[in-house]
C-alpha cells in the first residue's frame, strides 16, 4: 500500500524549513564576523592601551549586541519543526543528530551565555586580559556552536559513521569521530563561518564608509576600514580555498549536486567550468535532447580539476546519473536510477519483512532479511521515487544560486584587496566612489551566504539525508493549513523581528561612537 | 572588611550589570524576553508540540515511525 502524502504538505514544509532558516542565517554570519573584528579591535587596545581603539571597539561591540539579542535563539525555532513536520526524520536519524545538537547546547551555549555578560558589563570592573579574553571566548563560543549544527548539516549530505537499527528504526552512532571530522562537515565548518566573516568586514567597511560619506567620525572610520579590510581580504581568499574543498565533496558525494551546479546534463572528459552562462528555459527533461544553454562561457577542463583534481577527469552529468553505466572511478559500472530504485524498494521490504519475522519470534527468517536490508540500505531512501526524474533538484535555482554566489566571491576579493590597499596607502577616505560601493555592498555578503546555502539545500533535493531518507518521506503527516499557518506567523515574527533590529541598528549608527572630533 | 566570595562576587557583578544597563541594553533585554515568551509559551505549546508525542511509549512512537516507512514506499 502506499500512502499519499499531498506535495503541497511536502511544499509547505519545505519553505517553511527554509524560511526560518534563511531569517536564522540573516542573524549568524554578522555574529561570527563582526565578533572577530571587535575583538582584533579590542586586542589592539589591550597592547597599545590606546582609548581610542577602546572606544572603536566599544562601538561595533555595541552593533554586535544588537545583532545578538534580536538572532538569540531563532534557530531554536528550527528544533521546534523537526519535533513537529519532520518527526519520521527526527525520529530516524536518532543519536546522530542529538549528539552534536546537545554539545551545542551545553557546551557552546553557555560558553557564549557566560563570556557575553563579562564583555557587556565588564568594562572597568574586571581586568583587561579577562576583558580581552572573554571577548575573544564569545566568539569563539558562537563558532564552536555553528560547528556541531555544521556537522550535523554535513550528516544529512553525507551520512557517515552510523549504522540503522531495524528494531529501533533509528539510525546508530557507531564512530563519532567519522560525524564530526567527516571532510563534508570540516570543508562546510570553515566554508560557511569564513562566509560569516566576509558579512563582518564587508558590514564594518560598508557603515564606516557612511560616517565617510557624510564627513563624520572620520578617524574612527579609516581605522575601522584599515582593520575590516585586511580581515576580509584573508576571509575571502580563504572561503575561495575552502569552496575549492567543498565542491570537491560534492563532487564525490553528491554527484548529482556538482551536475546541477554546472548545468551539466551529458557526462564528459576534460569537463569546462562555466564561468557566465543562461540557461534554456525550453529544457524540461534530461533527456530531450534540447540544449540546457541558450549561452555559456566556460574555463576549459577546470570542472573535471575541480570534481576529480585531474584536469582530463571524467565528470558524470544528469542523464548518466540518471541512466547509469558509466564506469565509476573504482572502475564499477554505475547503477542507474532505476536499479537504485530497486534496490531501496527492496531494502524497505527487508525492513517490513524483518520487523514482521520479529514479531512471529522467528528468529531465522528476521536473520534473513535484515542481512537483505543491510546490503541495500545505502539505496533505501530511492525505494521512495516514484520516477527517477524526482532524483534531479531544481536546476536553475541551484545553477544561478551557485554562479552568482561564485561571482560575488570574486568580486569580494577585489573590493578587500582595493580597500586594504588604498586604506594602508591612506587614499581611501578620497575615494567617494569606492566609499559608495562598500556601502551598497553589505547586503550582497548577505546574498551570498543566502545563495551558498541555497546551493547546499537544494541542490540536495528530493533528499533530507542523502540517499537514504527524501524529503517525503522524512515530513509528519500533517494538516497542510497548519503548515501554512505556522509559515505566516514565522514570516510576522521574523519581520517584525528584522525591523526591529535595522531600526535599532540604524539609530545605534546614527548616534556613532562615543569618540570626539571629526 | 571582609573578602567576598565567589558566587556573591558573580552575583553583584550580574546585578551591578543590569542596574547600570543603558536604555538600549533594557530595549534588547526587552525584545529577548518577548521573543522567549512567543516562541516557549506560545508557538511551542499551541503550534509546535511534538508529533510523536501522541504516542505514549518508546514502542508505540517506533512502530509508529516504521508503519509510516514502510506505507510510503513505492512498490514495484
Amino acid at each position: 500500500m502506499i500512502e499519499s502524502i499531498d506535495t503541497s504538505l511536502i511544499d509547505w514544509s519545505r519553505a517553511q524549513f527554509a524560511l526560518t532558516a534563511i531569517y536564522h542565517w540573516l542573524f549568524v554570519p554578522l555574529t561570527l564576523g563582526l565578533g572577530i573584528v571587535q575583538a582584533i579591535m579590542e586586542t589592539i587596545y589591550y597592547k597599545t592601551g590606546d582609548d581610542f581603539w577602546k572606544k572603536t571597539a566599544q562601538f561595533w561591540m555595541k552593533i554586535f549586541g544588537i545583532n545578538f539579542a534580536i538572532g538569540v535563539a531563532t534557530g531554536l525555532i528550527l528544533e521546534f519543526e523537526f519535533g513537529t513536520n519532520w518527526s519520521n526524520y527526527s525520529w530516524f536519524v536518532g543519536d546522530i543528530f542529538g549528539a552534536p545538537l546537545a554539545i551545542e547546547g551545553i557546551l557552546a551555549f553557555f560558553m557564549e551565555a557566560t563570556f557575553i555578560a563579562v564583555m557587556f558589563f565588564g568594562w572597568n570592573k574586571v581586568s583587561k586580559g579577562f576583558h580581552l579574553a572573554s571577548t575573544w571566548l564569545t566568539i569563539i563560543g558562537a563558532t564552536i556552536s555553528a560547528l556541531w549544527i555544521l556537522i550535523a548539516n554535513a550528516w544529512m549530505q553525507y551520512p557517515a559513521g552510523m549504522q540503522f537499527n531495524p528494531d529501533t528504526v533509528r539510525n546508530e552512532m557507531f564512530d563519532f569521530w567519522a560525524v564530526a571530522l567527516s571532510p563534508v562537515a570540516i570543508n562546510k565548518f570553515f566554508h560557511t563561518v569564513l562566509s560569516g566573516w566576509i558579512v563582518g568586514a564587508m558590514f564594518v567597511i560598508g557603515i564606516s564608509s557612511w560616517y565617510l560619506i557624510k564627513k563624520r567620525q572620520t578617524k574612527f572610520a579609516l581605522a575601522s576600514i584599515k582593520i575590516a579590510a585586511a580581515f576580509g581580504l584573508v576571509a575571502s581568499l580563504l572561503t575561495l580555498w575552502t569552496g575549492d574543498g567543498s565542491a570537491y565533496q560534492v563532487a564525490q558525494k553528491q554527484p548529482m549536486k556538482l551536475a546541477a551546479m554546472e548545468g551539466l546534463y551529458e557526462g564528459q572528459e576534460g569537463a569546462g567550468l562555466i564561468a557566465i552562462g543562461m540557461l534554456n528555459p525550453a529544457k524540461e527533461n534530461y533527456n530531450d535532447n534540447v540544449d540546457p544553454f541558450l549561452f555559456k562561457i566556460q574555463f576549459p577542463k577546470l570542472l573535471s580539476y575541480l570534481a576529480e583534481r585531474d584536469l582530463n577527469a571524467y565528470v558524470p552529468g544528469i542523464t548518466n546519473l540518471i541512466e547509469g553505466g558509466y564506469q565509476t572511478k573504482d572502475g564499477q559500472t554505475a547503477l542507474s536510477a532505476r536499479e537504485k530504485i530497486a534496490r531501496g524498494q527492496k531494502a524497505i521490504k527487508a525492513l517490513a519483512d524483518y520487523r514482521k519475522a520479529k514479531k512471529d519470534k522467528d528468529e531465522v527468517a528476521a536473520k534473513e532479511h535484515r542481512a537483505i536490508l543491510d546490503e541495500n540500505f545505502p539505496f533505501f531512501g530511492y525505494g521512495y521515487i516514484k520516477n527517477p526524474k524526482d532524483l534531479i533538484p531544481p536546476i536553475g535555482l541551484t545553477f544561478y544560486s551557485f554562479h552568482i554566489m561564485v561571482i560575488l566571491g570574486c568580486f569580494f576579493i577585489l573590493l578587500f584587496a582595493v580597500a586594504t590597499w588604498l586604506s594602508y596607502k591612506n587614499k581611501f577616505e578620497d575615494k567617494r566612489w569606492l566609499q559608495w560601493i562598500c556601502l551598497l555592498s553589505i547586503p550582497l555578503a548577505y546574498l551570498a551566504g543566502q545563495l551558498g546555502w541555497a546551493v547546499a539545500e537544494v541542490g540536495r533535493q528530493p533528499w533530507a539525508i542523502q540517499d537514504i531518507l527524501p524529503v517525503s518521506a522524512a515530513i509528519s503527516k500533517l494538516n497542510t493549513s497548519s503548515v501554512q499557518l505556522t509559515f505566516f506567523i514565522f514570516l510576522t515574527l521574523f519581520t517584525i523581528l528584522l525591523i526591529a533590529e535595522v531600526g535599532i541598528m540604524i539609530k545605534a549608527i546614527k548616534k556613532g561612537p562615543e569618540i570626539s572630533g571629526k | 572588611m571582609k573578602k567576598e566570595s565567589f558566587p556573591l562576587k558573580v552575583y553583584h557583578f550580574y546585578l551591578e550589570g543590569f542596574k547600570g544597563m543603558t536604555s538600549l541594553g533594557k530595549t534588547l533585554w526587552a525584545i529577548i524576553l518577548i521573543k522567549l515568551f512567543i516562541m516557549f509559551v506560545v508557538l511551542k505549546i499551541f503550534f509546535f508540540p511534538r508529533y510523536l508525542n501522541q504516542f505514549e511509549t518508546k514502542s508505540e512512537k517506533q512502530e509508529h515511525v516504521s508503519e509510516e516507512l514502510i506505507h510510503r514506499a513505492i512498490t514495484p
